[in-house]
């Protein structure tokens, strides 16, 4: 928080000399009069590649079973399970900005809020796409909803992996409702300014005839307001019913109270990396430098810096506790992680996680996109090591030396990974070439002009 | 009832601070059934236009609680009446192990509850509104800020409140046809 009256202190949110006007004109040229470029069309070239590997990966894992994954006794929760806590906590930056943000009344939000909620949208979609392969049948998904089945039978709903389908399907159902809200006023604008007839028809339809009343920007901001309301508790929820996953279970390393605050930090700390390496090239390419400014990456870096030094925390009381717990089982486990046969994955993210963003003090290195980006890709790595440690190290050691082994996760695993990553791009690539990717009505409040001033 | 030859008028403003001084002064004429259109929310419109509280809200506290209860009878009925499962002598209503799954019901009913019913109470989706008539309409969501009266009001004149809205500001007034 800036201390309210410096304005030379503080850059603006918005570049000089816009108009309402030049906003929207600016923002919805993306979608309707630009032409398609070359990059785009690369960019979503590769994506889509990798998007068939994903079918690939993901056919060939239907037709042959799980067994074509790494997992076995004792490691029986692999990449799938990694990926998945990976990908939700991305989601997390984003209904952060949009939710805690706004009811912060933090304005340099507006900017970044629609292409940070597409961000957790299609992170939770790659999400979920792992916990439903892992179940071994996933045609059989709907067994984990309450329904009237003819077995007669009901999910446990005294197991955090039905916990957790109910907070994924929440998190996901809000986070589309509240991206879709946002959107009909700018799909009304792109309604009025395509100058093709399907354009007017298709994004007329999205608008649902939307025409701007003020009755109805009444109600409208009342459940913009309520929903960023139930959306706060929720996205904390949500990592933290994640984190009972393994909190619940009695394992060394996951038996800890600390889990649900630290898996939270977590999530925003790599959710926030993750809106960086997307705003970065998206602000460079589409020449969007007067409406996501220095300022807003500085906030950002900020948010990381800040959330990185919780997780910092995180790591230490684990250790802390292992050793002034006096448990010989939870004393091994870090022993384990800091020299066993995956120590160098654990070095590898005490390095991307503590040690690099602490350069982020220094104002040269959060005032500079290029440095922002390298370091959004380092903590984005450090992150899916983060979750790798702690789902495998506890597994492959337990209790007993008997049942102890290794885990190595097979090309297959590689693939399904790797094909989430080109689906996010494949929809995000689509996002940014159909869809106002700036909140335009929300970026014309933020003008002087938007004030009502009192004449008479 | 005969249905008025049009639908309304409808005058175009160059700003908010002009839109929202117009807008007090027709209500305070005596309109009843006016609105305003603006590219984005103004605060102080509302008012101006006295438009009642919405019960929105209420709505929401509403679809809140029913997924709150709701949520929690499910789980208790499933683990106590209907497949009672005892696994290792704990309790049967259990009921911490419920708060996740109510939690996340309460937000989920409240959330649709708060688009759905902003949708219906707006009448929306409503492909076809008589403004899209009006060419410079398509304004409204670029940069220019619009009141309408509509014909059905009982003080509406065509000419008279055409001039009216000439008089406290609109540098344009057309007439909207059905």
């Amino acid at each position: 928080m800036e201390p309210a009256p410096a304005p030379l202190a503080t850059p603006p949110v918005i570049g000089p000399g816009h108009t309402f006007a030049s906003i929207t004109d600016k923002i919805s040229a993306i979608v309707l009069r630009r032409r398609t470029s070359r990059g785009w069309l690369v960019g979503f070239g590769i994506s889509f590649f990798f998007l068939l590997v994903l079918m690939n990966a993901v056919g060939y894992l239907l037709l042959a079973g799980i067994g074509i994954w790494g997992v076995n006794v004792p490691v029986a929760w692999g990449f799938a399970i990694v990926n998945f806590v990976w990908w939700i906590g991305i989601g997390h930056a984003g209904t952060l900005i949009s939710a805690i943000l706004l009811l912060l009344r933090q304005q340099w939000r507006q900017s970044i809020n629609r292409f940070a909620e597409a961000m957790t949208i299609f992170a939770v979609a790659c999400a979920g796409l792992f916990p439903l392969l892992h179940l071994g049948r996933p045609w059989y998904f709907y067994w984990l909803l309450p329904y009237p089945d003819t077995m007669s039978l009901w999910p446990q709903f005294r197991s955090p992996l039905v916990w957790d389908v109910f907070a994924v399907l929440t998190y996901f159902t809000i986070s589309l409702l509240f991206w879709f809200v946002g959107l009909i006023p700018d799909f009304a604008t792109l309604r009025d300014r395509s100058p093709s007839r399907p354009g007017r028809f298709i994004y007329g339809m999205l608008a649902m005839g939307w025409r701007g009343s003020a009755r109805h920007w009444h109600r409208y901001e009342t459940a913009y307001l309520l929903l960023a309301g139930l959306a706060t508790p929720l996205v904390v929820s949500v990592h933290t019913v994640v984190s009972f996953d393994f909190a619940v279970a009695q394992l060394p390393g996951w038996h800890t109270t600390i889990f649900p605050p630290y898996f939270v930090a977590g999530a925003i700390y790599s959710g926030f990396a993750m809106v960086l390496t997307l705003a970065i090239p998206l602000r460079a390419v589409y020449q969007l430098e007067d409406f996501i400014t220095t300022r807003h990456l500085q906030n950002m870096a900020k948010i990381l810096l800040a959330t990185g030094l919780i997780v910092a925390y995180g790591y230490m009381i684990e250790a802390f506790m292992a050793w002034y717990g006096g448990n010989p089982y939870e004393q091994y486990m870090i022993w384990n992680r800091l020299t066993g046969p995956y120590a160098p994955f654990y070095w590898a993210l005490l390095f991307c996680n503590i040690a690099v963003p602490q350069v982020l003090w220094l104002q040269r290195v959060r005032t500079s996109a290029s440095a922002l980006f390298v370091i959004s890709l380092i903590v984005n790595t450090g992150m899916w090591l983060e979750r790798f440690i702690i789902v495998v190290t506890s597994l492959h050691r337990d209790f007993l030396p008997s049942s102890w082994g290794m885990y190595y996760p097979t090309v297959w695993d590689v693939a399904t990974f790797v094909g989430t990553l080109g689906l996010f791009a494949t929809l995000f690539f689509l996002f940014i070439r159909f869809m106002p990717m700036i909140s335009i009505f929300e970026m014309r409040t933020i003008l002087p002009e938007a004030e009502v001033k009192e004449s008479t | 009832m005969t249905r008025p030859p049009i639908w309304g008028l409808l005058a175009e403003f160059d700003g908010p601070s002009a839109l929202v001084a117009a807008a007090a002064r027709v209500r305070d004429a005596g309109y009843k059934r006016i609105d305003a259109h603006t590219p984005f929310p103004l605060e102080e419109l509302p008012e101006a236009l006295g438009v009642k509280r919405t019960v929105l809200p209420l709505l929401v506290l509403l679809g809140g609680l029913l997924g709150c209860v709701g949520g929690y009878f499910m789980q208790y009925y499933a683990s106590n009446v209907d497949y009672p499962l005892n696994v290792g002598g704990r309790p049967m209503h259990s009921w911490p192990m419920f708060v996740p799954i109510t939690f996340e019901l309460t937000v989920l009913l409240g959330g649709l509850t708060a688009v759905i019913g902003m949708l219906a109470l707006n009448g929306l989706p409503m492909p076809y509104h008589p403004l899209f008539n009006v060419p410079r309409f398509a304004l409204a969501t670029r940069d220019r800020f619009f009141l309408s009266i509509e014909a059905r009001d009982r003080l509406f004149d065509r000419q008279e409140t055409a001039r009216f809205l000439r008089e406290v500001g609109a540098r344009e007034v057309s007439e909207v046809a059905h």
